[in-house]
This record gives C-alpha cells, structure tokens and sequence, in this order.
C-alpha cells in the first residue's frame, strides 16, 4: 500500500481515539452546544472544497465546486455563531441570589 | 504539491487548526469555559480557512481567476447565508438549525468526493483506495444531506413530527442499500481491473449510488418519532465528521481526516450520552415507531380512570403567593409558546414576596438535551436556579407548589411504577412528590410518548388549561392581585 495512505490511516485512527476521549462528563446542559459546536467543527470540509474548486476546469465541476465551498461555508460560519449565541447565556451571573441586573425591565 | 516550502506552512496551520478544534471541544465539556472553547476552535477554522487560501495563491502552480472567484463567490454567499440564519434564528427554532447546517456540511463532503472522483475516472490515479473513500464519503455525505434534512424538517413541523410507514418501505430500505452496495463493489472491482468498465459506465453505477444514498437518507429518518430527532440529529451529526474524514482520503488531506474523525468519534459518544439521558437505545430510535400509540390501550386502562381537577389562575396565584418552596418544571410546551420570558416574570414576582423559585430541568427538557437551560438563561434566568434532575429531586418532597409547565412524559409517575408503560424505566422528575401540583397545559393531549399521566387524575394536582403563555401572564396578574 501507498505509504502516504498508511500514514493518513495511523492518523485517522489515532483522531478516532481522540474524539473518544476528548469528550467525557459532559454535564447534559451542554449537550446541544457541545452537539453544535462539534457541528461546527466538520465544516472543515469548507477546506476540502477549496482545494478541489482550484482545480475545477469544466462547467459542471464549477457547479459542484460553487455548491461545496459554499455549502462547507454555511456550515462553519452558521454553526461556530450560533453555537456562541447559545454560550454566550451561559455567561457567569454572581453565584446565589443576586437577580440579574438587566433582570429590571418589564417582560414582553 | 508536498515538498514546497509553502505547502510544509500550510501543513503546519491546518496542524494548529486541528488542534484547536481539540482543545476547544475538550473546553466545552464544562460551562466555566465552554464559550472560550468554541472560540478558540472558531479561531482554528479560520486559520486553516486563510491558510488554504493563502497557498492556493501563492502555489507555483498558481489558481484559475474562474476558480477564486468560484471560491469567494462560494465563501460569501454560504458564509453569509450561514451567518443571517444564525443570527436572526430564534432560539426555540435552534435545533432545527444545527440540523440544516448538518445537512450543508454532509452534501460538501459528498460533492468534494464526487468531483475528485470525476477528475480521477478513467486515469490512473483510479485506485481501489481512491474508489472505497469516495464511495464511502459520497454515501455517508448523502445520507447525512437528506436525513438531517428530513430531521429538520420534522423539528420546523414542514414534516409530520409522528413516525411515517408505508408498506413496503422496509423492502425499500434493503433494496436501496443492496444498490449502494452492490454499486460499491462493482466501482472497487472496476478499479481492481477484475471488471472493464468505461468512464461512461463508471459515472452511471456512481450515479446510481447517490441517488440510493439520497433515498436512504429519508427513508432511514422518516419512520422515526419527533421526540427522538435529537439524537438522530446528533447520529447525523457524527456521520457528517466520518463523510469529512473519508473527503480527507479522497484528496489526501490531514486535517480533513483529524477533525472528521474527532467529529466522527465525539459525536458518537454525544449520541449515546443523549440516549442515555432519554433512555433509549440507539438500536430502537432507528428501528422507529415509537410513539405510534400501539401500546396506548394498556395504559389508559391502568391510569385513565380517575377524574381530572380543574383549577383557575386565581386559585394558582394564592398558591404560589403563600408557598415558601416553588418548584417550575419546565417543558417542550413552554419553549413551543415563547413563555420563557413569562416564566422568568412570574418567578421574580414570586421571589420579591420573598417565595423560593427553583426550575427543575429534565435532561431532554425542550427539543434536545441541555436546550431548557439555553431557552431560560435567553429569559435571564440566573443560572444558580436551574436545578438538573439528580439535585432537585429530593427537593421536591418539601416544595409547597409543583409548577408544570407544558411538561408532560417527564413527569409520569408511570415510568417509576407501571413495568406496562412504553416508557417503563425512563428518569422521570418526581412532581408527584410535591404537596401540590398545578399542571399548565393546553389541554388533556398526550405527550410524545402518546400515553395517559395517572400525575393528572392525583387530587393533589390541579389543571390550569391555557396555552403556556397566556397561563402564566394570567398568574402574573393574579399574583399581583394577591
């Protein structure tokens, strides 16, 4: 086999593992934003695609390659912004009772 | 292309990226530091996003203007696409929006395997590695695209959130994945030079594939119940990493195949932590079904006969004015009427009489695991109130007033006590522990599990029939007449 193959294969199962262990206990108050951000992650795809655009030389793979790169980008840009807006109200209020201090205006 | 001086600095960029996306995941197992995590993973992205564009411009082999303005033209209108969407999503519709962004990420994974593989067909570089990754990427990646689509659609309610059969549609399942199958033996095979295909031919068996993969997607995701879409969105979400990773093969990239594989693996592990929070197995969320009603007749026997009180706010509001202990248990039907604003009202109004205001958050509270808790902290809920299950359920045997607010299975004592109960074992939330109950709901529907909750016929309980809302802006009111 290809040797450049086999190292792509040491590499693949080695992230695998990583994965795996990366995430552990995760509090289920994190599992959508964990779930999203993961989402995010494999937008890297958007990489891929960019490669495979600047090769492009014929109409329908200028198609496929406009389809991707702004499908992948989609996904990267979308996902990493709303994955912050879901943490950004996490935001650390003052521990116990302290209401909120924007908590003042009346609800909707 | 490897060897350049250029190249070596982009390795060693898509290298730092893929590392940050490994500390910011591993950052995000914990609240103290989740933002910071995804952060540095956003940052990670965009190194590797410059990087690559960087050395596509500054290659000896130079890039096409067609093909940058294909990239920045691609880059602008999906980036910005993406962006509108996230920022102007509300965040009770957020799930069903992951799911679309999963779907995007999985259909480029299968386009990237796809256009390599035009290029490579009929040359030499058409190998039986290239031939198994890119069948493998454009099958997992199409099945991803559709399914989260459907999964999405299902959430928006564009889909029929219940189970959808059709005769026949288990022989289509295995027919579709005899294609794929079959297809993917005969591309390895003609690769091997076992078979002579033409180019033609090739193109026509790939073509078959993707059409079977696409079909498989829906079909794989239809039969199975709104309730349990969380953790197919999150299944879906760990294929898209693998379809990343197999793009990877395709056109020899380390990153790809980090990440993908990290997405791969992590999102596996997240599938069965949500499972395990609602559970499920995996294996039976896939087969479907559930919620069908099937078993609805044995249940309604064994709880249905008991006579249902009905309460009015007024009532609720001298309750819960001259509680000491509340507990709100917050449900699917809350996050469904925008009610998290009024939920946060009524517990300050509550707590500037001096009443103690908890909420009790069943793990798959709302639409997903965890979503609860993003819809309330969006109210300005203080996070310190937000009790998970495993705290708050010994809380409830001193609480004066259980609030249950368009919750419904997760407060079924039916769980803990009728082994005849579909959801026989699921961890319920123990209201029916609490001194009183008050139920607000739209009405005497069923949940997602389709039975009767013996918790409405207890004569501690009371039921408020309103929609979760307009519930709670009467109780605001009346508790201000208190």
């Amino acid at each position: 086999m290809d040797p450049a193959l086999l190292a792509a294969l040491a590499i693949f199962a080695l992230a695998i593992l990583l994965g795996f262990e990366v995430i552990s206990k995760v509090p289920a108050t994190l599992h959508t934003p964990l779930m999203s951000g993961a989402n995010s992650i494999h937008g890297i795809v958007l990489v891929g695609a960019m490669l495979i655009a600047a090769g492009a030389h014929e109409p329908l793979g200028y198609v496929l390659a406009f389809v991707a790169v702004a499908f992948g980008a989609a996904n990267v840009v979308g996902g990493y912004v709303v994955t912050d807006r879901m943490l950004q109200m996490f935001r650390r209020r003052e521990p116990g009772r302290t209401p909120p201090a924007d908590g003042a205006k009346p609800g909707t | 292309m490897p060897g350049d001086t250029i190249y070596t600095l982009v390795f060693f960029c898509w290298l730092a990226g893929a590392a940050a996306f490994v500390v910011g995941l591993h950052r995000m197992n914990s609240p103290a530091t989740a933002r910071d995590g995804n952060r540095l993973s956003a940052a990670g992205m965009a190194l590797a996003v410059v990087a690559t564009f960087a050395y596509l411009v500054t290659r000896p082999a130079g890039i096409g203007t067609t093909a940058l303005v294909i990239i920045g033209a691609g880059i602008v209108v999906g980036g910005g696409a993406g962006l509108w969407l996230a920022r102007t999503v509300k965040m009770t519709a957020m799930p069903q929006l992951v799911s679309l962004f999963n779907a995007v990420g999985g259909g480029a994974a299968a386009l990237v395997a796809i256009e390599d593989f035009l290029r490579v067909v009929g040359t030499s570089a058409e190998t039986i590695s290239t031939s198994i990754f890119v069948v493998l990427g454009v099958v997992i990646g199409c099945v991803t695209f559709t399914g989260s689509l459907v999964a999405s659609g299902k959430l928006q309610g564009l889909v029929p959130g219940r189970p959808i059969t059709f005769r026949g549609s288990r022989l289509l399942t295995i027919g579709l994945a005899i294609v794929a199958l079959g297809g993917t033996a005969l591309l390895v095979a003609g690769a091997a030079g076992a078979v002579a295909l033409t180019p033609l031919e090739t193109l026509l068996v790939l073509t078959a594939i993707i059409a079977a993969a696409l079909i498989f997607g829906v079909t794989m995701v239809l039969p199975i119940g709104g309730a349990d879409m969380p953790v197919v969105i999150s299944l879906l979400n760990s294929f898209t990493g693998t379809a990343a990773a197999m793009a990877g093969f395709v056109i020899n990239n380390p990153v790809l195949i980090i990440a993908g594989a990290l997405v791969g693996a992590a999102g596996a592990i997240l599938t069965t932590l949500m499972a395990d929070a609602m559970n499920r197995s995996i294996g039976n969320i896939l087969v479907g079904g559930f919620g069908t009603g099937d078993s609805g007749p044995a249940a309604a026997g064994a709880g249905g006969g008991g006579t249902v009180r009905e309460i009015s706010p007024d009532d609720v509001a001298v309750q819960l004015a001259y509680a000491q202990h509340v507990i709100v248990v917050p449900g699917y039907g809350l996050a469904v009427a925008q009610a998290q604003h009024s939920v946060r009202e009524l517990a300050e109004l509550l707590e500037s009489r001096g009443v103690d205001v908890k909420y009790a958050i069943h793990p798959v509270a709302g639409r997903m695991p965890g979503h609860m808790n993003v819809l309330l902290a969006e109210a300005n809920v203080p996070y310190p109130q937000l009790k998970e299950m495993e705290e708050i359920n010994p809380e409830f045997g001193r609480a004066d007033v259980a609030l249950v607010v368009g919750a419904n299975d997760v407060t079924n004592p039916a769980a803990r006590s009728d082994a005849s109960s579909p959801i026989y074992g699921m961890p319920i939330l123990d209201v029916d522990q609490a001194k009183s109950i008050v139920v607000l709901k739209r009405s005497m529907g069923k949940g997602y599990a389709g039975i009767d909750n013996p918790l409405y016929a207890d004569p501690k309980t009371g039921m408020l029939f309103a929609d979760a809302k307009e519930g709670l802006e009467q109780l605001v009111a009346a508790v201000k007449q208190v």
